[in-house]
This record gives structure tokens, C-alpha cells and sequence, in this order.
């Protein structure tokens, strides 16, 4: 046997009542893989990811992450075992500062969830922990801003920051650049570029100008099912997404133009 | 490089630093104990009170825990330490601490289900777990006085030197000493890593669970320390009048360490300390001038500080302090 994915889902299954939102879903995804979910709206991703980061149960199926059964476990249990996702929209901690947003995480990560009596501030280790995050993410001027005080695009890279300060060995981001104004989606990308070359992201992305950028495969999920995995210039000029995406006709449009180009 | 903004004075990074108008705090203690002899006995109830609304503040004020059934600690506290004494353990440090301790056991017990709740819920079950011990104390009167009460119980002079006085030198003295530990030990929790992610449960309990914080298991220790503080304060108060009553389980006693934070400040350290002699003085004189309208006054005040000073007393001071 060779080395175990980093997140191998098996077979899962979904369904809302009579909605079956998930279909039999199976994938691989390796260490250090950059693989992005793309799909038309209600193809299912963000069930997917719930069901990936724990917050949905699946009706069949199975999560291993490194090869080991998540399928039960809670979400924060599968945080603590690596499996950490980002969140569409920002869940933070609106009345903290930058800097202690982060901390939070990085104390959890370092396993000071129940240090008591140490100051903080004369941690360095962990402060030097979350300030190296802000610097990655640029932030680090505001690290002394209250959240809630935060543009909302910067409030969309804390949300990405608190993510990477647990370290993850799986990365789950749901949209990561919904809501960031264009200017700053260089800085999205640059941070997600220099993540650790063994972490395996899995990205759900619209913008497929992000989607070229970061990843190197790309899953096309349409009503719950994956209709094909590819490179993304593979997926991207596969008549059947584009038939997805476009329509037939439309489909056809696109090509013709793309030969007249 | 372009200057940082400072540290906001609230954050866990500067929470171990003394504010320079601490010792004023202190200071004011002190010169309260020379220069009003009469009113000792009546400080000392103040010191008491501002320990439990401390104890509170720590809860409600850094975890977003809702409760209204801290007289629960602050009874089994008292009693326990009345029981020690009459039963013939004189020694009061060690009451004390006994009297905490059992406040902490009961805080154990109750909190791990008790905390699975928030907001509305947790109110009423905490304050439906105070009426149950109120009125368990009261059919309990073998072991608690019932009605009466427990008095006539004997403590060894403090630390084996200081006589109790009928004037309350060494109860006032006594009590102060207490709370300024007190304060030392919840400082130094809030400017921990466990002080920061209790902030992080009351921003937002439900991200803390999911980036893997251990939430239930924090707040049950916090819930715990918050009760020994509290079984502390009640201890104190049987040690230092020789006499526990039902009212130490009443609702009013809860209400009045809410109230206290509310005026001082909610979410800062001194919050009790500054709103206990505020709403004591207020209630104990105005009841003095009048035994049913008393309350009115007390409604305006709090009115007045919702109204024009959110972050209570300390709030108001440390903006003025700002700006001078």
C-alpha cells in the first residue's frame, strides 16, 4: 500500500427529504494536493463540506482522514485531528482584536486551552505564532484593531488566518474570495501559495480565475454528483462542463468564439 | 514603519498590568477602616458582597454566562463554614477555604449540565436550582437552623493573634484581605490563554467549538473557580456576623451581585469592587430614610447607568480618565 490519502471520501450519500443533495460522492484527495470543487449552484457543495467538516451527518458513506474514520466525530474533534475548514461567511470574534482572534486558535493548537495562570502576554511562542500569520496575510498593522472594526474583505483574511493557525493537515475553504474586493485577492492568493507544501487544500470556488490559479485538479459536481475530475485546462474546455455551465447552445457559442479568437 | 495603535487597555495582553488607579481603590479600602469606626461591621458586608459579585463578574462578565443562581454558592459557602465552627473546627482561614471548596463541589456537580444551556434558559434553570437549595435549606432545619439560622458559633482568633472584636477591626481587615487575593487570582486567570478563550465563548461559543476548544470543559472550570470565590464570600459573611440565615440562598442576595457588576461595570475586574459600596450605601441608606421607597432610588441609579454609562461606573471613569 502506498501512502494514504490525506482525505479519502467514500461513497457519500445525502439527502433533504426527498432532495438527495449528495449522490454517492468518491474522492481522493492527496497530500499536498490543491483540488478545487467547482459546480453551477445547488450542485451540493456546501452540503459537501458540511459533510466533510462534520457539521452535516452523512445518511451512507464514509470520511477518512489519513486513513482514519471521521465519519462520526464532531466538527471541533476533527479540527483537532487537522481537518479544518474556513466558512462562507465570516464567524469571528467581533469584539477581540485581530492579534487575540488569532491567538485564540494558536493557543488552542499549542494546547493551552487550559493554561490558567501563565500570562499570555509573556508567551512569546505563541504570540510569535500568530503575529508570523498576520504578517503572511499583511495584516499585521491591525493587529491591534477590534475585529468588528475590520473592512470585510480583511474580516475574510482573519477567517482564512484562524484556519491556518490551527494548522491544518486537510484545508477545507468555502469560498474564500466571496466578498473580497478584487484588489486584495492577490493577497488570497499569495497566502494560500504559501501554505506547506504536505497541507492538501480543497477549495470551493466561483471565481475560476482563482480556481486556475491555485489548483491543480479540479472536481465538477452537478446535482450532487461528480461529472469529472481533471486538470483545470482539462475541465475547462470539456464540452460537458461547459454544457453545464452554459447550456447546449450556449456551449456551442462559446466554442465557435473560441476558435474565432 | 508607521506607528501601531496601542493595545486597547481591555485585551488580555495588558490585563497583568496594574492600572494607576488601582491602589486608589485600595487605598480608599483603608482609609474607610480609620475613618468610619461606626460603620465597620457594614464595610465589612460591603467587602463580602463585592467578592461575590466579583466571583460573578468573572462568569458572566468574561464567559457570557447568565446566571442567577450564584447565591447558591454563597449559601452552601456560608453554611458549610458555620457548620465547621459550631461542629468545633475554629480555625477560620482554613473555614474559609473549606467553605469554597464545598461551593466548588456543588459547581462541579451542577455546572456540566447546567452550562450545556445559554441565555434565557440558563437563567431560568440557574435561578430554579436557587429556589430548590433555598427551599431544601429551609426543610432541612436538623442541620441548618431552618428559620433561624445557625449563630452562636465560636472562631479561634485570626491566625492564632487577632481577637474578633464587637467592633469589627479584625472582620474588616480579615474580609479585605480576602478579596484582594481574590482579585490577584482572577487577574491572573483573565491574563492567561484559558482568560482569552473564555472571551472567545462569550464572542462566539459556537467558532470556539468548532476550531476544537474543549467549551464545556473551560466554562465548567471557570464556573468552578467563580464558585469557590463565591462559597468564599459566604463563608466570610457566617465568619465575620456569626450567624448564617436563609437569605444567603435568596434570590435577592443573586440579584444584588448582579446589580452591583451592572453599576460598577460588566466585563472589567473592578467591576464589583466599585458597584458594591455604590448599591450597598445607596440601599442601606436609603432604606434608613424611608423602608418601602428606597427601591425607587435604586431603579433611577440603574436607569442612570444603562442610560448614560454603558460599561457601568469603571466604564465611565476610564473614558474620563482618558480624556483628561
Amino acid at each position: 500500500m502506498n501512502v494514504p490519502a490525506a482525505l479519502r471520501i467514500a461513497g457519500l450519500r445525502k439527502s433533504f427529504g426527498g432532495l438527495v443533495v449528495t449522490d454517492d460522492v468518491s474522492l481522493d484527495i492527496a497530500p499536498g494536493a490543491r483540488h478545487a470543487l467547482i459546480g453551477p449552484n445547488g450542485a451540493g457543495k456546501t452540503t459537501l463540506v458540511g459533510l466533510l467538516s462534520g457539521v452535516l451527518r452523512p445518511d451512507a458513506g464514509r470520511v477518512l482522514l489519513e486513513g482514519r474514520d471521521v465519519t462520526t466525530l464532531s466538527p471541533g474533534r476533527r479540527a483537532r485531528l487537522g481537518l479544518v475548514r474556513s466558512f462562507q461567511v465570516t464567524s469571528l470574534f467581533a469584539n477581540l482584536t485581530l492579534l487575540e482572534n488569532l491567538l485564540l486558535a494558536v493557543n488552542q493548537r499549542h494546547h493551552a486551552a487550559f493554561a490558567l495562570f501563565g500570562r499570555l502576554a509573556a508567551r512569546a511562542d505563541l504570540i510569535a505564532a500568530a503575529e508570523a500569520i498576520l504578517e503572511r496575510l499583511r495584516l499585521a498593522e491591525l493587529r491591534h484593531q477590534r475585529v468588528a472594526e475590520l473592512a470585510y474583505g480583511q474580516q475574510r483574511l482573519v477567517e482564512i488566518g484562524i484556519a491556518l493557525a490551527l494548522e491544518p493537515r486537510v484545508l477545507l475553504l468555502d469560498e474564500p474570495a466571496a466578498g473580497i474586493p478584487g484588489a486584495e485577492v492577490p493577497l488570497l492568493l499569495e497566502a494560500i501559495a504559501s501554505l506547506p507544501d504536505d497541507l492538501a487544500l480543497v477549495i470551493i470556488e466561483h471565481d475560476m480565475q482563482v480556481v486556475r490559479q491555485v489548483a491543480s485538479l479540479v472536481t465538477v459536481l452537478v446535482q450532487g454528483r461528480v461529472l469529472m475530475t481533471g486538470t483545470p485546462a482539462a475541465v475547462m474546455t470539456s464540452p460537458e462542463v461547459q454544457a453545464v455551465y452554459l447550456g447546449r447552445t450556449g456551449a456551442r457559442r462559446f466554442a465557435a468564439e473560441g476558435l474565432h479568437a | 514603519m508607521s506607528a501601531l495603535p496601542p493595545i486597547p487597555r481591555t485585551s488580555v495582553l495588558r490585563r497583568a498590568r496594574m492600572h494607576p488607579a488601582e491602589p486608589l481603590w485600595w487605598g480608599a479600602a483603608l482609609a474607610a477602616f480609620f475613618l468610619f469606626p461606626d460603620y465597620l461591621s457594614f464595610g465589612t458586608s460591603v467587602l463580602i458582597m463585592a467578592m461575590l459579585a466579583l466571583s460573578l463578574g468573572l462568569v458572566l462578565g468574561f464567559a457570557g454566562v447568565v446566571t442567577l443562581g450564584h447565591a447558591v454558592f454563597f449559601g452552601v459557602g456560608a453554611y458549610t463554614a458555620a457548620l465547621l465552627a459550631i461542629g468545633g473546627w475554629t480555625e477560620p482561614v482554613t473555614g474559609a477555604l473549606l467553605g469554597g471548596l464545598a461551593a466548588t463541589a456543588v459547581a462541579l456537580a451542577t455546572g456540566p449540565l447546567l452550562l450545556r444551556l445559554h441565555g434565557l434558559p440558563l437563567v431560568l434553570a440557574t435561578l430554579a436550582l436557587g429556589v430548590v437549595f433555598y427551599e431544601a435549606a429551609n426543610k432541612a432545619g436538623w442541620i441548618t437552623g431552618g428559620d433561624d439560622g445557625l449563630f452562636g458559633m465560636e472562631l479561634a482568633p485570626l491566625l492564632g493573634r487577632y481577637e474578633w472584636t464587637i467592633f469589627g477591626h479584625t472582620q474588616y481587615l480579615y474580609a479585605l484581605a480576602w478579596l484582594f487575593a481574590a482579585v490577584v487570582l482572577v487577574r491572573r486567570i483573565l491574563a492567561s490563554p484559558f482568560g482569552l478563550a473564555l472571551e472567545g465563548i462569550r464572542e462566539n461559543a459556537p467558532r470556539m467549538r468548532l476550531i476544537g476548544a474543549p467549551v464545556l470543559g473551560q466554562l465548567v472550570v471557570a464556573y468552578a473557580i467563580s464558585g469557590f470565590l463565591a462559597g468564599v464570600a459566604g463563608a466570610l459573611s457566617a465568619q465575620t456576623t456569626a450567624f448564617v440565615g436563609l437569605q444567603v440562598f435568596a434570590l435577592e442576595t443573586s440579584v444584588d451581585a448582579l446589580l452591583m457588576l451592572v453599576l460598577g461595570g460588566i466585563g472589567s475586574v473592578y467591576g464589583g469592587l466599585v458597584g458594591a459600596p455604590l448599591y450597598m450605601s445607596v440601599k442601606y441608606f436609603t432604606q434608613q430614610w424611608d423602608p418601602h421607597l428606597w427601591k425607587l432610588f435604586v431603579a433611577a441609579l440603574l436607569i442612570l447607568a444603562t442610560l448614560i454609562a454603558r460599561g457601568g461606573l469603571v466604564g465611565l471613569l476610564g473614558r474620563l480618565w482618558r480624556r483628561r
